[in-house]
């Protein structure tokens, strides 16, 4: 069942070169406008169900605080339409229009009556608000006195105190501490799997990650990516480095993303264990040699080869770049070809898990990105020789058993 | 279209009234005097004025008989005034006054009004019940009559709130209408009849007066109050028509224009 439904939605400032100018446009009585548009948001359309969590992802400026304001209703878009049903409650920036005189009880009172909950629930529901909100004695204090933090928990607390229809949540959650925001999500979580349509802004890769169905990417104000996570994320990484070259193949329901200017480019990935020069499945604990053999395009100053191992969700296992191993190799010139060979042993998890290669001038990415690969190489690691574990990392414990007389 | 944005304001009825609450709430906290001070400006006011001009310039002013009876006379101006003007100018600041609230949460911005017409309906009266009160010592209370001044307010406060929403749209946009509605307010004050009777002016400037819709009300009030007679209801009825001409103003500035305030708060 569809909760909230864009259409072509736009939405457009304007701005007019003086007050004189504006009063001139309302009053003439033949429609003429004198003002520029600048176009913030331009023929956006995506549906959202029942149950579903979308993940809104983008740089700053991208236009996704505007769009939220107009999936709330705060501001009216200037093109195409929106529709919500059910009730939608919205965490956007910080607070929602608390009145710093008023104390956090009093100020969820009005925020909770502009939530659409009626006045008895609330009063009914008032204690486990503040349990929630866990802020102790500031609950009856002037929200004037409160740090960020404790106000996003009032917030938070208050926005779901019943559980809304469609539930927006902009970057509010970061001013959390590990613990409220662990709490938070649970709480996310629990909505979600009850059929609440969730819509999450973050730049946090594993919160979008956990808990997204879908993510779109938001890129000066047009729907550049609708996807899994995965993906969409991957290609944002790929955007953030300002790369020409962005490539994308599916292969059996994974994409592969290929990024970066061309510089060098890695022409073969080897997972070596044991006798064979290039696994597909490995051991628990098995010592391997990784081999990336890189050929380069153009002359470069300096060559940094880096690696990650990422288990299916997309998260990093572990990753380095020869920057920090202090291996950087350089100046090369056009046509060079160098292996870079890293052993060392997968105590990692059973489980399927991909390699990213990066080959880039510098630290990170961001300086110079030569070429980015994301599911380089695939493999399975398998445990047929340690005992069971779950979980990705293999840390063997040695064991003793005592007692204390 | 309308009916929408109706429904929407009664469903949020709760909201409305706890922020009148509110309003008084914020007032008197962290003051001693607290609800006092609602009183003691106005109370100030009227001594001040009966004083100079009962007392110090000794003036019996024509057509009003008694000691008593210019004080009852500029209380009961000033009353009705006090009104129309804290309505009409709270309602023109209201939406930039609450722009913090309107830019964080989705709710049907005609609340606002309201509240300020609950505030100022509350404010007055607790100064009539006062006011009352001191008629009543004074053995000065009109009877049956007194139900004449519920029309009467009811269409004060309409001009007001018509007047002040139709401000409070244009002020989002042009800043400056809040600056200069202050000072018509202080022009306008002088031009009613309310420190003086209309009886001292020349013919040609009580002409003038007809053309301002809150001498007749007013007027209408000191007729209760004074006269102790049903107002006439002729000129009452031109108000009221001033009044719907700025609601329908009013309606149509805020179903073109409403949705950009937003951007312009």
């Amino acid at each position: 069942m569809t909760v909230v439904s864009l259409q072509g939605v736009g939405k457009a400032f304007r701005r007019y070169p003086s007050q004189w100018a504006r009063l001139w446009e309302w009053i003439n009585p033949w429609p003429r406008d004198r003002h520029e548009k600048t176009w913030v948001l331009r023929d956006v359309s995506f549906e959202l169900v029942a149950g579903e969590a979308v993940g809104l992802v983008g740089m700053n400026g991208a236009g996704k605080s505007t769009l939220l304001k107009i999936i709330t209703g705060i501001t009216q878009p200037s093109a195409g339409a929106v529709q919500v049903a059910g009730r939608l409650s919205a965490l956007l920036e910080l607070g929602m229009g608390f009145h710093p005189d008023f104390t956090g009880r009093q100020n969820v009172l009005t925020a909770g009556q502009l939530l659409g909950i009626p006045l008895e629930r609330l009063e009914q529901l008032m204690p486990e608000i503040e349990q929630f909100a866990e802020i102790g004695s500031y609950f009856d204090q002037p929200v004037r006195v409160y740090s960020s933090g404790m106000q996003m928990r009032l917030a938070f607390s208050v926005a779901t105190a019943e559980r809304p229809d469609v539930l927006i949540v902009d970057e509010a959650l970061s001013v959390g501490d590990a613990y409220f925001q662990h709490k938070s999500f649970d709480r996310i979580r629990q909505f979600k799997a009850a059929g609440t349509a969730l819509l999450l802004v973050s730049h946090d890769r594993f919160a979008l990650q956990s808990i997204c169905d879908r993510a779109i990417l938001l890129s000066g104000g047009t729907v550049a990516q609708d996807a899994d996570p995965e993906s969409v994320l991957d290609y944002y990484n790929a955007t953030l480095s300002g790369v020409e070259r962005i490539e994308q193949q599916t292969e059996g329901g994974r994409t592969r993303t290929r990024s970066g200017d061309g510089s060098a480019g890695v022409t073969a990935v080897q997972l070596g264990t044991g006798n064979e020069a290039d696994a597909d499945t490995i051991q628990t604990g098995a010592a391997v040699s990784l081999s990336v053999a890189v050929r380069v395009e153009r002359d470069v100053d300096r060559l940094v080869c880096g690696y990650a191992i990422r288990n299916r969700l997309g998260q990093d296992m572990y990753g380095v770049n020869t920057f920090h191993t202090d291996n950087v190799v350089g100046p090369l010139a056009a046509g060079d070809e160098l292996v870079f060979r890293f052993a060392f042993a997968m105590n990692l998890g059973p489980g399927e898990y991909s390699i990213a290669t990066a080959l880039a001038g510098g630290e990170t990415h961001l300086e110079g990105n030569y070429e980015w690969r994301d599911l380089a190489k695939v493999f399975t690691v398998v445990n047929t020789q340690e005992w069971v574990f779950s979980g990705c990392v293999w840390m063997a414990p040695k064991v003793s058993v005592e007692r204390p007389s | 279209m309308l009916k929408q944005h109706a429904s929407a304001v009664y469903a949020n009825r709760d909201f409305i009234f706890a922020s009148i609450r509110r309003e008084f709430e914020i007032r008197y906290r962290n003051s001693l005097l607290g609800a006092m001070w609602t009183v003691l400006n106005p109370l100030a006011l009227i001594v001040i004025y009966t004083v100079i001009f009962s007392k110090i310039m000794q003036a019996r002013l024509p057509g009003l008989d008694g000691p008593y009876a210019y004080s009852i006379y500029l209380c009961t101006g000033i009353l009705f005034w006090g009104v129309f003007s804290e309505i009409a100018l709270r309602a023109q600041g209201i939406f930039l006054e609450q722009a913090n609230l309107l830019k964080k949460i989705n709710f049907p911005r005609l609340c606002l009004p309201l509240v300020v017409v609950g505030s100022g309906l509350i404010n007055f009266a607790i100064m009539f019940a006062l006011f009352l009160a001191v008629l009543v010592a004074l053995e000065a209370l009109p009877g049956w009559e007194l139900l004449g001044l519920i029309p009467v307010l009811g269409i004060t406060v309409w001009l007001a709130i018509a007047l002040g929403v139709s401000l409070g749209i244009l002020n989002v946009f042009f800043r400056d209408i809040g600056h200069f509605f202050g000072v018509v307010l202080q022009f306008w004050f002088w031009l009613t009849p309310i420190v003086y009777p209309a009886s001292i002016l020349p013919e040609q400037a009580q002409g003038v007066l007809l053309f301002n819709p809150l001498a007749h009300c007013i007027a209408a009030a000191h007729t209760v109050i004074l006269d102790h007679t049903m107002p006439p209801w002729r000129p009452l009825l031109g108000v009221a028509l001033v009044a719907a001409l700025l609601s329908v103003l009013a309606v149509r500035l805020y179903l073109q224009h409403g949705a950009d305030m937003q951007d312009e708060l």
